[in-house]
């Protein structure tokens, strides 16, 4: 396994971001089209390395290892387990259907997707596919901060000038600094995990499979577990350091919505379980109670908050809080069924709400309105985004049948196991989160076309289309055919459980 | 040959969702097209589950026809399918109502496409439903039904389906919650889902266990409500049935008979099919309650239909009546396990379960035909219409009264048995369930009363003059809403001349169960 | 006596010494409108001496020469690259500034305040350090004051000019207490007399206490930051940012260099006072910055704030710490330069100086906008560029040797950078111009900046990538002090 197909999957979108720029700015549509390029190979490649991922072998796969500051112990040490594969995937597919549903259409009508500087916004936003790509892929716990800082600073600039007029410059300010505070307490935490596995064992080495062994004291992992996890979580929303993220998603514009909902908050629950539970396992196990109620209230508060929302976009950010409050609750279950069940969460909801938000930008971008109670009759206007929606919506609540069910019950099992009350608290979440998804469907889609809308509302883009049967595809094969996914995250878990001591 | 033995339910199940999904690629706008698709496509698994019938063997005990494929490894479900008499003669009845309510719905014309698939989606979900043998497949088709029908009332249904669709979809999930949990609670303590692992092993449990700090008895009750519960939602028993009314009323005509037909039976299906066998300790305990409930129901339907002036609505409370004396049946069966009367108690409430799907939706349709033409339910409105539409009107009376219970029609047969079983049940010989079948016998009486009501409202008494004249003249019942009919008349008369076809089935099935 | 080591130890400043006399003699050949080419002239002679030192002046093992007062190490050989790089890219922004870029005596004087920095960096004797210290400083203090017409500038010059003589005065007092109490000048002398205790702690840490206040000066610290801000906004620009950065470097240079061989036996004492120094100097530095209008101030309080994040790594008294002082320095120069240059560039074209009036900047320029992206998230600390890497070295360092609370202040400190530094790119990418027609007021690069700019924006970007080398030079340096 020679070919450094990780290395590639990380950098392609740095160079095409390059590549964009040093395009002429006036080359509107081929810069687009260099976009869309290298986002179908960015796919293709995540597809690859998905597929030819061997389960059987499990562990770290396509492992790359250059050293790149061995005084120091630093290395770009890439691979995937069966915990990364699924988000590097991910990652590819929201990178591409982002793309798709950025092109936009032209005509001064519509204005539909990114019409103002796509050269920029494209670049910006390549640079933090790359980020993302490289979080999940690094095996270097140094690497990992660079390529997670190189996740957030783009966001910044994406949401502050192509976002939302009314809010960006408030979401995307405290959105970063949320991020950056979470991002430095972590990096606290992994200094002193550094020099304390040179104290214990006298090596020097971020990589993070050799401090797996740094045999970390209890009263250490005691003490540094939660600024390492909490510092990950709070990119992963959890409650209650959530409150940057339904801003940020309201005022991103929609392809960064999807990256954010839809990858980046996977990237703190990622970073949280691999640094903050995989390295300090003991630590884990000592606090899980404080994480699973914590994630407990998210969930359930993240489903209320959502309901009584009027912003179709902040229902769906508070959605993300408490979707992303069940991915914590799987961590936090320490057993093979909850962590397999938050592995296969994050892939599902990032899906979902990619399309969630992929949809609400095409009625935003056709309506000039997110407002739920100044909608209605999009079905008849754009059936195909309806029926996209209503198919995340069912994936929301946790259909059977979609991806979120086959997620979202290893996740409640996995709680049964450790604290029975708080899987019955949490299942509220379910019934509150039908009602509000019928309620917005029912109302956006399905009621009378205001008047105010009539006649200058259109049709989504052919590249719309694709972009959502995209992603439908992804939650209804996972719904159906939940062994496409299942036992990769699982040989992940094996890896995980072993690190905890088996369990 | 052997394949189509082998995967027989598998194929009845996904046949109608395959259809669905061929049919999303159909020309545009061929409404004829899709719905003679649709049509046909839903009588492939009538005639797979009529294939299935003949070569059920009844001699033998156990399910039959199981197929196992993996499904979900990780927490250790697969996709378990077989039937018994139980599940058979349900699967039945849902692959012979579905061709009807498709055909029933050719009057409908707004978007055709979308309708004609989601009904061939609904159509799956409640088969799987009847064939799981598999704890969360069960759960995963009891979902999936939901949906389908969520958007078969808010979408095709009249005035206020909003509001009912809504009511509708909480109040099932709400009730399905409980019963998710416990099935999750199944699952973890066992790590199985396979319903035939659970019956032995969840009774098995000794009674000194503590399970999740609580003594084995405690869970088991507290598990035993949430299933309850859910099923209770579906059947519907009072007080959960007020979601039921406003479903049956706004949902459109197919939709109604599907609902009444079929989805209802899905709750009582959950009584035999999981209750029973998993709680038999704990139904026993309270069968009292839930004989309770079930007469409250029957008396509470028949009062609530007698009162209705909406055509559309007194049927559905007659629902909620007879779906009472399946529960009845139910409750006096898990008092006395084992006795002949809980076995003929039992045999009542599946046969119950099976006519009153074929009335309900005979009524329901008929409501439907009246409906289109007047575009009114108010049976004030109505009056004296049988000698405008005789063959309509013939019609009708003859479904009424297999709904009333008219001896040598269906539900004769099916309510007897239900109450000849129950009376019978007591302890050390005190009648102990012989009060609340002689109070549902109350209920009957109303029965009478409304249907009566209904009948008269429409057909008799003094002509409104409104419908035998000009524009508003009724017209006849048509050629294709007399072929809706006519199978379901056929088998409402033939089960009750001869009921023993099926109830030979039926009978296996609940000796298999205790 | 004069050997071969003793000419390559020396080898930058004779290279320098002989381009300003390369530039005395042409210079007044050239007609005025072709005196520009000075610049050229330096800059590019700077980077031949940069080679020359490279190929033949390479260090070996460490060596007095000179009778002592030289140190030929690594630690002065990569500060002596970094201060002739830093004068090169200077020399390249000189050239389209109005009022210096014609004038000779401006490139002299930069390459007189040169000579002086790599003699800083490689000092080992007290009184070649006071001698270096002086001679880096006069020229800028007149470079400050340079434009004698504007008053800013000329209050520039005479306010630098006053704090400085006076802080090393101040200095010299320190010096002259540890002649006085030790008998020798010699940096690596005094360390085995100090270590023989003949000194008291309180003299120590009287003497300690002069010395600071003078490089405390050079470097800005708090409360020795007083003059930074005024004379950053008055001075032109190009040697704003050529004091913010390579005579920032050269101060620490000695910081280090002082602290690490000279004094190493009193390191309790002296490095908690450090510890305090840092933090209040980040803290008070970012504070400030956070309510500046104007760009060039904002980017001089900012460079206080650096000063304290720098001190970090100082404060951990460790070989990473000395390493990842160096590094940070050699990322701080390339970035601020970067920053002022892109400040000058702004300028030269449109004469605004307020953050506000960098407003559609990225429209007008997208190249500029996106350099000044570099430069400020570099500044922020943020990846890829190199303000990050050597953040957090530098906090490793500090962590490292125990000063979690320090590097917790300087985490908190850095979100409060985050935010001013994130705010002025506002500025360039999100807001436009009044009437939104920024493509009619583009802003075009003349080639010397150009060239200094693309440089410095790929010298951030290296540093913050392909960090190895970097860090392997630092470390040979920081080797060469224990």
């Amino acid at each position: 396994m020679n070919f450094p197909v990780l290395s590639i999957i990380t950098f392609t979108p740095m160079v095409a971001a390059v590549l964009i720029l040093l395009m002429p700015a006036q080359r509107r549509n081929e810069s687009r089209a260099v976009a869309l390029m290298a986002a179908t190979f960015a796919l293709i490649l995540s597809i690859w390395v998905y597929f030819s991922y061997d389960q059987a072998a499990a562990g770290y796969q396509f492992v790359e290892k250059y050293n790149w500051l061995p005084a120091l112990g630093i290395s770009l040490h890439f691979g995937v387990d069966g915990m990364s594969a699924p988000l590097v995937l991910l990652t590819g597919v929201v990178m591409f259907t982002g793309v798709l549903i950025s092109w936009g259409d032209e005509d001064p009508h519509v204005k539909a997707g990114i019409q103002d500087r796509p050269r920029e916004f494209f670049a910006f936003l390549f640079i933090l596919a790359s980020g993302v790509f490289g979080v999940f892929v690094s095996l270097d716990l140094f690497m990992l901060f660079f390529f997670y800082e190189i996740a957030v600073f783009p966001m910044y600039l994406l949401i502050a000038i192509w976002g939302w007029v009314v809010t960006r410059e408030y979401a995307a300010m405290k959105l970063t600094l949320y991020l950056f505070v979470g991002s430095v307490v972590s990096l606290v935490g992994a200094l002193v995990m550094y020099w304390m596995q040179y104290k214990n064992t006298g090596i020097l080495s971020f990589d993070m499979l050799v401090m797996e062994n740094a045999g970390f004291s209890q009263a250490f992992q005691n003490a540094w577990f939660l600024p390492v996890f909490f510092g990950f979580a709070v990119l992963g929303g959890i409650w209650p350091f959530h409150n940057w993220s339904p801003d940020g998603h309201v005022a991103a514009p929609t392809a960064v919505s999807m990256f954010h909902a839809g990858v980046l908050m996977k990237l703190g629950a990622f970073a949280a379980l691999r640094v903050g539970i995989m390295l300090l396992p003991e630590g884990a196990r000592h606090w899980s109670w404080l994480i699973m109620t914590f994630a407990a209230v998210a969930v359930v508060y993240g489903a209320y908050i959502a309901f009584v929302q009027t912003d179709m976009k902040y229902m769906i950010g508070f959605s993300s809080v408490s979707h992303m409050g069940l991915v914590m609750l799987g961590l936090s279950t320490l057993n093979s069924t909850g962590l397999t069940g938050a592995g296969v969460q994050m892939f599902s909801h990032g899906v979902m709400t990619a399309l969630f938000f992929a949809v609400t930008g095409m009625i935003y971008d056709r309506a000039h309105t997110r407002m739920i109670p100044e909608l209605g009759g999009m079905m008849k206007i754009m059936p195909f985004a309806g029926v996209g929606f209503i198919i995340g919506g069912l994936v929301s609540m946790g259909m059977p049948g979609f991806s979120g069910f086959v997620a979202e019950f290893p996740i409640f099992m996995g709680v049964w196991r450790e604290q029975w009350l708080v899987a019955v608290i949490a299942s509220i979440s379910i019934v509150i989160t039908a009602a509000y998804i019928m309620m917005n469907i029912r109302k956006v889609f399905f009621s009378e076309l205001p008047e105010k809308l009539t006649g200058h509302v259109g049709d989504i883009t052919v590249l719309d289309k694709v972009a959502i049967v995209t992603l439908c595809v992804l939650m209804i094969g996972i719904g159906l055919f939940p062994s496409l996914m299942v036992p990769m995250v699982q040989t992940g878990v094996e890896n995980i459980i072993r690190l905890l001591g088996g369990a | 040959m052997d394949f189509i033995a082998t995967h027989l339910l598998s194929m009845i199940l996904f046949f109608p969702a395959l259809a669905a999904v061929v049919m999303l690629f159909l020309p545009k706008d061929e409404n004829k097209l899709y719905r003679w698709f649709a049509f046909g496509a839903s009588l492939v698994p009538f005639a797979l589950s009529l294939y299935a019938w003949f070569n059920f063997r009844t001699v033998q005990t156990g399910f039959q026809f199981e197929e196992s494929y993996p499904w979900y490894e990780a927490i250790g479900s697969s996709l378990h399918l077989g039937v018994d008499g139980l599940s058979l003669t349900m699967v039945l009845l849902t692959t012979l109502l579905t061709p009807l309510a498709i055909l029933a719905s050719f009057s409908i014309t707004d978007r055709v496409k979308p309708y004609m698939m989601l009904f061939l989606f609904l159509e799956t979900g409640m088969l799987g439903v009847f064939m799981a043998l598999d704890l969360l497949i069960f759960f995963v088709f009891w979902e999936i039904g939901l949906v389908p029908m969520y958007f078969l009332i808010n979408q095709w249904g009249s005035a206020n389906r909003n509001y009912a669709s809504l009511k509708f979809m909480i109040y099932t999930m709400g009730g399905s919650l409980g019963l998710l949990l416990a099935v999750q609670m199944l699952g973890v303590l066992f790590g199985t889902y396979d319903l035939l692992a659970l019956y032995d092993r969840w009774n098995a449990l000794e009674a000194g266990t503590v399970l999740l700090g609580m003594s084995v008895h405690t869970v088991k009750t507290i598990a035993f409500w949430a299933f309850v519960i859910a099923f209770a939602v579906k059947v519907p028993l009072w007080p959960f049935h007020t979601w039921l009314p406003d479903a049956h009323t706004e949902a459109p005509t197919a939709g109604s008979m599907i609902l009444a037909g079929v989805l209802l039976k899905l709750g009582a299906y959950g009584f035999l099919r999981l209750i029973l066998p998993l709680y038999p300790l704990e139904a026993k305990i309270f069968a009292g309650a839930l004989a309770f409930l079930a007469v409250a129901a029957i008396v509470f339907g028949a009062f609530g239909s007698y009162a209705q002036t909406d055509f559309k609505r007194l049927v559905a409370y007659s629902s909620v009546n007879h779906m009472g004396f399946v529960v009845l049946g139910i409750a006096a069966a898990a008092f006395a396990v084992g006795t002949e009367d809980a076995r003929i108690a039992l045999n009542g409430a599946i046969l119950q379960m099976f006519n009153h799907g074929l009335s309900a939706a005979g009524m329901f349709f008929l409501v439907g035909v009246i409906y289109e033409r007047t575009h009114t339910r108010n049976l004030e409105e109505f009056g004296g219409l049988f000698p405008l539409v005789p063959v309509y009107g013939g019609i009708l009376i003859f479904t009424s009264m297999a709904s009333l219970g008219l001896p040598g029609l269906n539900g004769f047969i099916s309510e007897f048995l239900v109450v000849r079983g129950s009376f019978g049940v007591g302890v050390n010989s005190v009648p102990v369930m012989a009060i609340y079948t002689a109070v549902a016998m109350l209920g009957l009486l109303f029965t009478g009363a409304y249907i009566l009501k209904g009948i008269k409202k429409v057909l008799h008494g003094p002509l409104n003059e409104h419908w035998a004249h000009g524009e508003h003249k009724l017209t006849e019942i048509n050629t294709r809403e007399v072929i809706v009919m006519v199978p379901l008349m056929a088998l409402i008369l033939w089960i009750g001349l001869y009921p023993a076809w099926i109830l030979d089935v039926i009978n296996k099935a609940v000796v298999m169960l205790f | 006596m004069i050997s071969s080591t003793m000419f390559a130890s020396i080898l930058p400043e004779i290279l320098i010494l002989v381009l300003a006399i390369l530039i005395f003699i042409v210079e007044p050949f050239w007609k005025d409108e072709k005196r520009r080419n000075v610049g050229w002239l330096t800059a590019g002679g700077l980077l031949a001496a940069m080679i020359l030192s490279f190929i033949f002046g390479q260090p070996g093992e460490p060596t007095a020469t000179l009778g002592g007062m030289v140190r030929f190490d690594w630690l002065g050989f990569f500060f002596k690259m970094l201060f002739m790089f830093a004068g090169a890219a200077t020399a390249l922004l000189f050239m389209d500034n109005e009022k210096i870029g014609r004038r000779g005596e401006a490139y002299l004087l930069l390459l007189a305040s040169l000579l002086g920095m790599n003699l800083m960096a490689a000092s080992a004797d007290l009184v070649m350090l006071y001698l270096a210290i002086e001679t880096t400083s006069i020229p800028l203090y007149i470079l400050s004051g340079f434009m004698l017409t504007d008053g800013k500038s000329t209050e520039a010059g005479f306010k630098y000019l006053l704090f400085g003589a006076m802080s090393s005065a101040i200095m010299l007092y320190g010096f002259s207490l540890v002649f006085g109490f030790t008998g020798t000048t010699s940096l690596y002398q005094l360390a085995g007399m100090l270590n023989a205790g003949s000194l008291s702690l309180t003299a120590a840490f009287g003497i300690l206490a002069l010395i600071l206040v003078g490089l405390g000066f050079k470097v800005s610290i708090v409360p020795f930051h007083f003059w930074a801000p005024d004379v950053y906004e008055g001075a032109p620009t190009p040697i704003s940012g050529f004091l913010s950065t390579a005579s920032k470097a050269a101060g620490f240079a000695v910081l280090v260099r002082l602290f690490f061989v000279a004094f190493p036996g009193y390191a309790a004492s002296w490095t908690l006072v450090l510890a305090i120094l840092s933090a209040v100097t980040m803290t008070v530095g970012n504070l400030l910055t956070l309510q500046q209008t104007n760009i060039k101030r904002l980017l001089a309080y900012s460079s206080i704030a650096h000063a304290g994040y720098a001190l970090i790594g100082v404060v951990a008294l460790t070989q990473l710490g000395a390493a990842s002082v160096i590094f940070y320095l050699a990322a701080y120069i390339a970035t601020n330069l970067l920053a002022f240059g892109i400040v000058m560039a702004f300028s030269r074209v449109t004469g605004l100086e307020e953050i506000k009036d960098y407003a559609g900047l990225s429209r007008r320029s997208p190249w500029l906008g996106l350099m000044m992206l570099a430069a400020f998230l570099s500044l922020a600390g943020m990846p890829p560029f190199g303000g990050f890497v050597a953040k957090v070295f530098v906090f490793a360092a500090g962590v490292q040797a125990g000063y979690v609370w320090l590097v917790i202040v300087g985490i908190i400190n850095s979100i409060i950078g985050v935010y001013y530094y994130l705010n002025v790119l506002k500025f360039v990418y999100l807001y436009r111009m009044p009437n939104e027609d920024e493509e009619n007021h583009p802003v075009p690069l003349t080639r010397p900046y150009v060239i200094a700019l693309a440089v410095l924006a790929l010298g951030v970007i290296l540093i913050g990538t392909v960090f190895a080398p970097w860090f392997g030079w630092s470390d040979a340096a920081a080797l060469n002090l224990f």
